[in-house]
């Protein structure tokens, strides 16, 4: 029951951002390179639903289209771990106990032990500060995570029968980890992979945040945020709703994960 | 005992030694030659080729990771190229601030989490425990520095309560110095109070459910007893490794709040560094932090074996 309601709440705050985000391609309140200085800083009025910022753009516009960028950025950096990650914790399930596990485990630790923010921030100073970096950077701590999640499920499917039968019938590893042992990880990957997302919508926040996301003038998140900082006292809704905005996205996917796993895994139910 | 510290000792060892060639490499690859950055565009070609001397720029690149790991070794973090003073000395002024804010964020969140923790495991699916999971839950989806902003703004500039950024320094007494690190500390404890409850939580109701509690119970405790004298003490492994992560990870992650209250961290010395090509201050703060990670993993592996004799054995 309380599965439904998060999951429910969950897909409905997701969806909302989804569909700003996809509207905003075809129609936005208000322009977000025009710049009306004469209209700057102005509190929430009908004209002005989430009122404006200090170059006058509707706050409103911006988070719709902030919301792409936000969007873009955690989507790609959980397919750059998904894709490289499963592939790793596939092979290091079929070569349990193994040097190849050995190493891809040690590895995965590895990553795990580096400051995850810091990095970030030594790889867009490296390759500049971009959404491509800022994805890049997210991502390559995202494929440990995978590995690990797959890693640990493709375990326990390897000594039951049926993956015994396939064996017997002449399947090679390889063809037993595509065939056999993905799609019955597919659920928990799904559940990882939008907790991935919400953390990576955080993370690119902070990352824009600091100047190292996307540049202007591309509206982010974190950018408006770090914006409004100087100007907090006189107009405090140029902080509230960006933040606002991260927060319900990054709950929405969280309740939703929480959700996804209620009901794809009943036997999951009882820890929570 | 004795096999189980040395293999893990031995990949400690391994995971330092990787983890070193990893940031030398991905510092090297950085645009832009220091000496000219320290000198300016209009350096003449011969004072270049000095300084280049000078820095130790001209080696090879192995030669250069050995003097840089060896040097560690010996506690010689070598000298900033843009400040020109020692980095360990630079380091450990930062150390003032980084490690008691880390300090003050991880007992705050301790201080949360174990109350809440206990409270909805003891009262799991009741009101009680749908109202702190669903706090948790926005721990968990508050950007820290947007909660950090917010705080400076109620309690900072409106209420004047607290300074609104900066360090006061220690030297002014204990007082001045917590004051200018509660709302950073308040700001990253809030999502770790949020993962930690979590844990607590699910530690507690899994310890709950087993045996040795019904046994308990049958034998006369009431529920609180038993879940004090015996379901706590369990719960108590994963709760110790996240503790664990946390730290660490407060040490390091603390770049952006520290940003947002212009806090001289270790955090704000690298991302300085990083923009002002400051190479061996990177390699060296980057490297002391992985250090700082692996060794306090590898130290609460060790206090498992010694808390938990079934983990000595397994091996």
């Amino acid at each position: 029951m309380k599965g439904r309601v998060s999951l429910w709440l969950g897909l409905g705050l997701t969806l909302v951002f989804a569909l700003a985000a996809a509207v905003s391609f075809l129609w936005v309140p208000q322009d977000v390179t025009q710049l009306a200085i004469a209209n700057k800083m102005k509190p929430p009025s009908l004209a002005h639903l989430l009122g404006t910022d200090h170059l006058g753009r509707d706050i409103l516009s911006m988070i719709m289209v902030g919301a792409r960028t936000s969007i873009a950025v955690a989507l790609v950096a959980v397919g750059i771990g998904m894709g490289l990650g499963v592939p790793l914790g596939l092979t290091a399930a079929a070569h349990r106990g193994g040097w190849l596990d050995e190493i891809i485990m040690r590895g995965n630790d590895l990553v795990f032990a580096f400051p995850s923010l810091i990095i970030a921030i030594l790889i867009t100073a490296v390759f500049g500060p971009s959404a491509l970096n800022a994805i890049i950077a997210i991502g390559i701590f995202n494929i440990p995570v995978f590995a690990r999640v797959t890693r640990g499920a493709a375990l326990s499917l390897w000594t039951r029968d049926w993956i015994m039968a396939a064996r017997v019938a002449g399947k090679g590893k390889a063809r037993i980890s595509v065939e056999h042992i993905l799609p019955n990880v597919l659920n928990l990957l799904i559940v990882q992979g939008t907790i991935q997302f919400s953390l990576g919508i955080l993370a690119e926040a902070g990352l824009s945040y600091v100047g190292l996301g996307a540049q202007p003038p591309t509206p982010s998140w974190g950018r408006m945020l770090a914006e409004s900082q100087t100007m907090i006292s006189l107009a405090p809704h140029m902080a509230i709703f960006p933040g606002l905005a991260i927060l319900l996205t990054v709950l929405g996917l969280n309740l939703m994960g929480d959700g996804l796993r209620d009901w794809l895994d009943p036997r999951l139910r009882r820890a929570r | 005992m004795l096999r189980y510290v040395t293999k893990r000792f031995l990949s400690l060892c391994v995971a330092l030694v990787v983890a070193s060639a990893v940031i030398f490499t991905l510092v090297e690859v950085v645009p832009g030659d220091p000496a000219s950055f320290m000198l300016g565009i209009n350096a003449q070609e011969d004072t270049l080729a000095a300084l280049r001397e000078e820095l130790g720029l001209n080696g090879s690149l192995l030669s250069r990771y050995l003097d840089w790991v060896g040097g560690m070794v010996r506690g010689d973090f070598g000298t900033s190229y843009t400040y020109r003073t020692d980095v360990a000395g630079m380091i450990a002024d930062r150390m003032q601030v980084s490690l008691p804010l880390a300090l003050y964020a991880l007992a705050l969140s301790t201080l949360i989490a174990f109350p809440a923790g206990i409270w909805a495991a003891a009262r799991r699916g009741r009101v009680g425990d749908v109202a702190v999971m669903g706090a948790t839950q926005l721990g968990l989806a508050v950007p820290n520095f947007w909660f950090a902003m917010l705080m400076v703004l109620v309690f900072a500039i409106k209420l004047r309560w607290f300074p609104a950024g900066g360090f006061a320094g220690w030297e002014k007494g204990l007082w001045p110095g917590l004051k200018s690190l509660t709302l950073p500390a308040i700001a990253l404890a809030l999502p770790q109070a949020a993962i930690l409850t979590r844990v607590m939580r699910s530690a507690l109701i899994d310890a709950l459910g087993e045996d040795y509690i019904r046994t308990a119970r049958a034998k006369g405790l009431t529920r609180g007893q038993a879940l004090r004298r015996h379901a706590l003490r369990n719960a108590l492994i994963p709760v110790l490794t996240i503790i664990g992560m946390q730290f660490s990870f407060l040490l390091a992650g603390a770049i952006i709040i520290e940003n947002v209250f212009f806090l001289p961290g270790l955090g704000r010395l690298v991302f300085q560094s990083i923009s002002a090509r400051d190479l061996i201050v990177v390699e060296s703060v980057v490297m002391l932090l992985v250090f700082a990670v692996i060794v306090v993993n590898f130290a609460v592996d060790l206090a498992y074996a010694l808390v938990d004799p079934r983990l000595r054995t397994r091996e």
